[in-house]
């Protein structure tokens, strides 16, 4: 190329024998040394370039220090592997979507929160949440998540923490658990799950250091992706027992690219606490949708409070990502969280993915270029559009609930006790199940926008059912 | 006078000599004669399309038609310019990093390509074509459906 360039460079000045470079002749002189100057730090830069990318190529990472199934602390990965880390960092990041992210408020530090910076209060921008979760801790404080850095933290300083007494089985999720675990169960990380879930979370928080970190998700030897977390494992062979398959092995038996889904599985789903063991399990026995679920959930007779406003015994559902994305057309067509997610990047001459997780609307050219091949501001506004839509039939949704809310409130102060008020009260819990599987998750019904749509639809009718049983009307509680 | 006219010569010898012969050794170190073939190979020599290279080996179309088959217009003259143009674009992208990730096609590069289409197929696209349909726009377009036919990213 320099050559070329250098080619035109002479062409022209000698094409154009101008008054001016006559009269100047200096003039055409140094035009020629400028050019042919630029021509030679430009194939230098071309030169080195090519250079560094050959070398990248030659080796793709270098073996600083040896790993082991116990190095927990990334910083130590992060010397082998320094741009995987790099990213890794920056979900420290706190930027804001159109219906998501997180906003970095400044707060005071309190004796009990010693926290500068928070996100916003989700409670503050719609206090009907404070309605539907009265008499549960998360009518207290309910902020927007903010990136993988502060699950820790975050979870400590939650007010919470103060108005009820929190299980270890949080730090499950919360923090690198698999080092503590093996080291709770004498090498043996189910029995470790067990023992963190039994003891007392701020007891159970000392036995971790790190927020998510490079061992939850990856072998130290061979980097291959593997699942960690026991949670995940029974409820995977739960739900692949309810399909006819015995004894699913997720370790051994999931393709590659159904692990770039399953490590994050193992923490962005509904879940619930069972027994007095406070045992973590995913409530997938009968299958992954919210009926599904809610079957589950009715047959163990669960429930996470009784509702303060109604006596409801209601649930509470817990960002069913995983199981939304198993809904939609991506996860139907072979797409996992990590390739939208954590999509592929290159570096120099190498191609890694993307460590800094968060939205792929902050990433849209590597998040869903790599596919769909229209501008980034066509692929925002469609994906906006699902969101505003299913947004506006969530808050149909609450409108509803509320009003059933209401409606018990005042049945049970007049004094009603009727069967129809238990018919009422079922309704709730369904309606506000449904309705907080939309709400707590993560993507605004963009994972799989019908099956959100249809979820808030029964939501809907679930409540409006529910004030037509307290006003006579003859229904049983699963609307049929 | 004839100092100065020394002077000169030596200023423009070491300049240009200088833009040549790192020129010529950065050709020789960046393989640049392998571009004056049809290998595909030669397209890999910059990782940057590792993707559409492993992409073209998969495709329907490996076995008929090579990079240059699609990405470069019929005859000579047409095809070492957009070699060059190419060349000089991607070399000066590639070494300042002005570029995304999923690279994209130039409006140029995309004209070229949707002509090719044309070399082999001009039938059929003679048969959906309708007739007398001057305006560019009502033109079909190939790559607006076979995007994928070459190479999937």
């Amino acid at each position: 190329m320099t050559e070329a360039s250098d080619k035109t460079a002479e062409t022209d000045v000698d094409a154009k024998p101008s008054k001016l470079n006559r009269k100047r002749p200096w003039l055409r002189f140094w035009g020629v040394v400028a050019l042919a100057i630029a021509a030679t730090v430009f194939g230098l830069a071309l030169l080195v370039n090519i250079f560094q990318r050959k070398q990248e190529a030659r080796n793709p990472f270098f073996r600083v220090v040896e790993l082991t199934d116990d190095t927990v602390d990334p910083a130590i990965w992060g010397k082998n592997f320094p741009l995987q880390y790099d990213d890794y960092l920056k979900t420290t990041d706190q930027v804001r979507t159109r219906y998501g992210g997180s906003e970095a408020e400044p707060r005071t530090p309190t004796q009990a929160d010693p926290r500068s910076i928070v996100a916003q209060s989700r409670l503050e921008e719609d206090p009907r949440l404070k309605l539907m979760w009265a008499g549960y801790a998360f009518a207290k404080d309910f902020r927007e998540e903010r990136g993988h850095a502060y699950m820790l933290e975050d979870q400590m300083f939650t007010e919470r923490q103060q108005v009820a007494k929190q299980p270890g089985t949080c730090i499950n999720c919360h923090a690198s658990v698999y080092v503590a675990y093996k080291q709770l169960g004498g090498g043996d990380i189910v029995k470790g799950f067990e023992q963190l879930n039994k003891t007392p979370y701020f007891e159970a928080r000392k036995t971790v250091t790190h927020p998510v970190a490079c061992i939850d998700c990856h072998d130290s030897q061979t980097m291959q992706l593997r699942v960690t977390r026991p949670a995940f494992m029974e409820g995977m062979r739960a739900l692949k027992a309810s399909q006819g398959i015995q004894n699913y092995d997720v370790n051994k038996q999931a393709t590659r690219q159904e692990m770039r889904a399953f490590v994050c599985g193992q923490c962005h789903d509904e879940y619930h606490f069972s027994g007095p063991d406070k045992r973590l399990v995913y409530p997938w026995a009968k299958g992954l949708q919210v009926e599904n679920i809610l079957a589950f959930y009715d047959e163990q007779k669960f429930k996470d409070w009784d509702h303060a406003d109604t006596g409801a015994p209601t649930l509470k559902a817990q960002h069913p990502e995983f199981e939304m994305w198993n809904q939609g057309i991506h996860a139907r067509s072979g797409v996992a969280c990590a390739d939208c997610h954590m999509p592929y990047k290159r570096e120099g001459a190498l191609k890694i993915s993307d460590h800094h997780v968060r939205s792929p609307m902050l990433n849209i050219n590597r998040a869903c270029q790599t596919c769909h091949k229209w501008s980034e501001d066509e692929l925002k506004a469609r994906v906006e559009t699902i969101q505003s839509r299913t947004h506006s039939l969530r808050n149909l949704a609450m409108d509803a609930l509320v009003d059933l809310i209401n409606d018990i409130k005042a049945a049970r102060s007049a004094g009603r006790t009727d069967a129809a008020v238990t018919t009422a009260q079922d309704f709730q819990r369904r309606a506000q199940f449904y309705l907080d599987f939309i709400e707590s998750e993560n993507s605004n019904g963009f994972h799989a926008p019908q099956e959100a749509t249809r979820i808030l639809g029964e939501s809907i009718n679930f409540s409006r059912k529910g004030q037509v049983a307290l006003r006579g009307g003859v229904l049983t509680a699963n609307g049929k | 006078m004839l100092r100065l006219r020394l002077l000169q010569g030596i200023i423009l010898g070491v300049t240009l000599g200088f833009a040549v012969g790192v020129g010529a050794y950065t050709f020789v170190y960046a393989r640049g004669y392998s571009y004056m073939t049809d290998d595909p190979e030669a397209c890999v020599n910059c990782h940057v399309m590792n993707e559409q290279y492993a992409g073209w080996v998969k495709s329907s179309h490996r076995s008929v038609a090579v990079c240059n088959d699609c990405h470069t217009p019929p005859g000579l003259v047409g095809k070492y310019t957009t070699k060059a143009l190419n060349g000089f674009w991607h070399s000066y992208y590639f070494t300042t990093g002005w570029f995304e990730d999923n690279i994209q096609i130039t409006p140029r590069g995309r004209r070229v390509a949707e002509e090719a289409c044309r070399k082999c197929h001009q039938e059929i696209v003679d048969a959906i074509e309708a007739p007398h349909s001057g305006a560019p726009e009502a033109q079909t377009s190939c790559l607006r459906c076979h995007n994928s036919v070459g190479h999937m990213h």
